[in-house]
């Protein structure tokens, strides 16, 4: 089955009628991948959030398409991984070709007991509308369609917004703005900020293409394949018979004729061969960026997604990185407004999610440049590398068609609290939590009610009074003992985990003044 | 400090450049330029170490920015 584009309505919303500016604690701008998750997580927080967008529907074309084991683990949190993974093809497996040769293979989730897989591919209209029909469910959630914000006004204790629809302009105010209004950011541009990074000259050409075909479900990557002289292109299955194909054009092909059919199709065809049926169903090229917001905050109002941060789309890492700076800011920004955390919290967003934002960029840099060396003497190391791979263990480890989204760990975070226990394993303060199977359900679940408290052993301590939840494993709930493993924990260890599922500290004993103090430093008390 | 080494490492250090020379004997430049690249590419791997290949690259005339 096919995608059909739902045509969500425009509804005037009361506020356009008040006689003075309503008042709501939080605005999200931007109902893409970033913008719903956010506006998802206030929601069901038991927060009322509204969220604006200017279109009446999901993504215009398929763009974002791998959706990373950590971003699933997020959107499981949320409440709508199960229709995700369903639609979505699951892969671990990635090949790399030099020419007609395949140069090496790796695999992204060589371990079991796991819930979710390395990566799942799935359109980016199918993904927002999963989304969509996600926040349409929360009764704290108003989504409002056609309504585009065109002026942000920061004052001390609020911000103003001006909101533009079908039904006319109206004003309301917002105590705190979370601006997911992608790439272009009107919000960014609203408040005069700078953009700042590199462009990319090498154009792509990006191809769905409907065919029955053969090609198992990886990742595929040819430097030089014979039928693409002297470029790369990169093969990807997705859910209803689609393929996704990029081509790397070089800087100088024109994007208006490279987008016409009569182009395209030969290119497709010399790949497939001559007896492949197909169609095509999205074409695009683009260009690209590596660019990010110098501060993620702004006083009240918050950059998270595309309009904080961009990167070139090798190693996924888009709408991954977004998901998590939604996954990251939304308990802040709850603690803040319960009170439990000074509004100082909100600068290790930044600190944390700006980190991440390097991280990505680093990453999705060299990456390109690999990809598209810029000068005679980085194409020649380039084919050294793709020459000696087959062979030479180390040269396979150089070899980079995008390094593919991973969590990232807020090692120099202000939140943490240093170990003083000797753990030889698991995740360190932090880190994000891993996954293991347990007699009922996955380790994950135990994580899903705000800060919580794990501890390994029979008895679980209690924490009267701190608005901590506590869960227990024991031995028997953990046949397969990868708990235990995974966590290098002994009967008495306890981890605390943030609302995000990070770890703030762990012991290998329980000490209810040490998790006291780590839970006032993972609110920003100390900051 | 500096990690490089300064003296001979070779027992022999003419058959060694004469190796080096030879290797290149029948290659047009481009065949030479990739057989450098990837000489640089297995020894700055077998060497291992982050901070002799950056003392390499200075010593090597990296231009100084
Ligand atoms: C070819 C391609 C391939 C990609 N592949 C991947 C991939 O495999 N994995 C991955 O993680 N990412 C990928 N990405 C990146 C991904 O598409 C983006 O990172 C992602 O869409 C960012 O989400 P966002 O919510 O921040 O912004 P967007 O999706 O751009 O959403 C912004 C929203 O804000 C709305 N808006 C804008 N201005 C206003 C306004 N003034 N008022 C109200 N609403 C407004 C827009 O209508 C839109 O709905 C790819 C991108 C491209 C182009």
């Amino acid at each position: 089955m096919g995608f059909v584009y739902p045509q969500y309505e425009f509804r005037p919303s009361a506020d356009s009628a008040a006689a003075q500016p309503v008042r709501h604690a939080v605005v999200v701008i931007g109902a893409g991948p970033v913008g719903l998750a956010t506006a998802i997580d206030l929601a069901q927080s038991g927060r009322r959030v509204v969220l604006l967008d200017d279109d009446t529907s999901v993504s215009h074309g398929s763009r974002g398409l791998c959706y990373a084991k950590r971003t699933l683990e997020i959107f499981d949190r949320l409440g709508c991984a199960a229709p995700i993974v369903a639609k979505g093809v699951t892969w671990q497996v990635g090949k790399v070709f030099h020419g007609p040769k395949q140069i090496y293979a790796f695999d992204l989730l060589p371990e079991g007991g796991h819930r979710f897989p390395a990566f799942v591919n799935l359109q980016q209209y199918w993904l927002e509308k999963f989304l969509v029909d996600r926040a349409l469910s929360l009764p704290n959630l108003d989504l409002r369609f056609a309504s585009r914000v065109s002026a942000l006004e920061p004052h001390a204790d609020h911000v103003g917004l001006d909101v533009e629809t079908p039904a006319g302009k109206y004003r309301i105010e917002a105590e705190w703005v979370v601006a997911c209004d992608g790439a272009r950011s009107p919000a960014r541009k609203m408040l005069g900020l700078d953009f700042k990074g590199r462009v990319f000259e090498d154009r792509f050409l990006i191809a769905d293409v409907r065919m029955q075909a053969e090609f198992p479900t990886e990742r595929w990557f040819w430097f030089e394949p014979p039928f693409h002289e002297g470029e790369s292109t990169l093969l990807h299955k997705q859910p209803d018979d689609l393929w996704r194909i990029d081509f790397q054009l070089g800087a100088n092909a024109d994007p208006q004729t490279e987008k016409e059919p009569a182009r395209v199709i030969p290119r497709v065809q010399a790949m497939l061969g001559p007896d492949v049926a197909f169609e095509l169903e999205w074409v695009s090229v683009y260009t690209f960026q590596c660019r990010r917001l110098e501060r993620l905050r702004h006083g009240r109002v918050l950059f998270a997604g595309d309009a904080a941060h961009q990167v070139s789309p090798f190693g996924a890492r888009g709408a991954n990185s977004g998901v998590q700076d939604a996954d990251n800011l939304v308990w802040k920004l709850c603690a803040v407004l319960d009170g439990h955390a000074p509004a100082a919290l909100l600068d290790s967003y930044d600190a944390e999610r700006g980190a991440a934002a390097d991280e990505n960029i680093g990453h999705s840099t060299r990456a390109t440049d690999f990809i598209t060396p810029k000068n005679a003497a980085a194409r020649l190391f380039r084919d050294a590398v793709l020459e000696l791979a087959p062979h030479h263990a180390f040269a396979r480890r150089l070899v980079n068609s995008g390094r593919l989204s991973q969590a990232t760990h807020y090692s120099a975070s202000p939140l943490s609290t240093p170990d003083i226990d000797v753990f030889k394993g698991g995740p360190a303060p932090g880190s994000p939590a891993l996954d293991a199977p347990l007699k009922d359900g996955w380790l994950l679940d135990l994580l899903k009610g705000g800060f919580t408290l794990l501890a390994f052993g029979e008895t679980a301590p209690e924490l009267p009074d701190l608005p901590i939840a506590i869960a227990a494993i024991s031995e028997a709930d953990d046949p397969q003992r990868l708990a235990h493993q995974r966590y290098d924990a002994a009967p008495g260890t306890v981890y605390l985990f943030r609302p995000d599922q990070y770890v703030c500290c762990r012991l290998k004993r329980f000490d209810a003044t040490a998790i006291r103090s780590a839970y006032a430093r993972a609110c920003g008390k100390e900051m | 400090m500096a990690k490089l080494r300064d003296e001979s490492g070779f027992a022999d250090a003419d058959a060694f450049y004469a190796k080096l020379v030879e290797a290149h004997r029948d290659l047009d430049d481009a065949a030479s330029a990739k057989l450098n690249a990837k000489l640089v590419l297995l020894l700055a791997n077998h060497i291992g170490d982050i901070d002799v290949v950056d003392e390499a690259l200075a010593a090597a005339g990296r231009p100084v920015r």
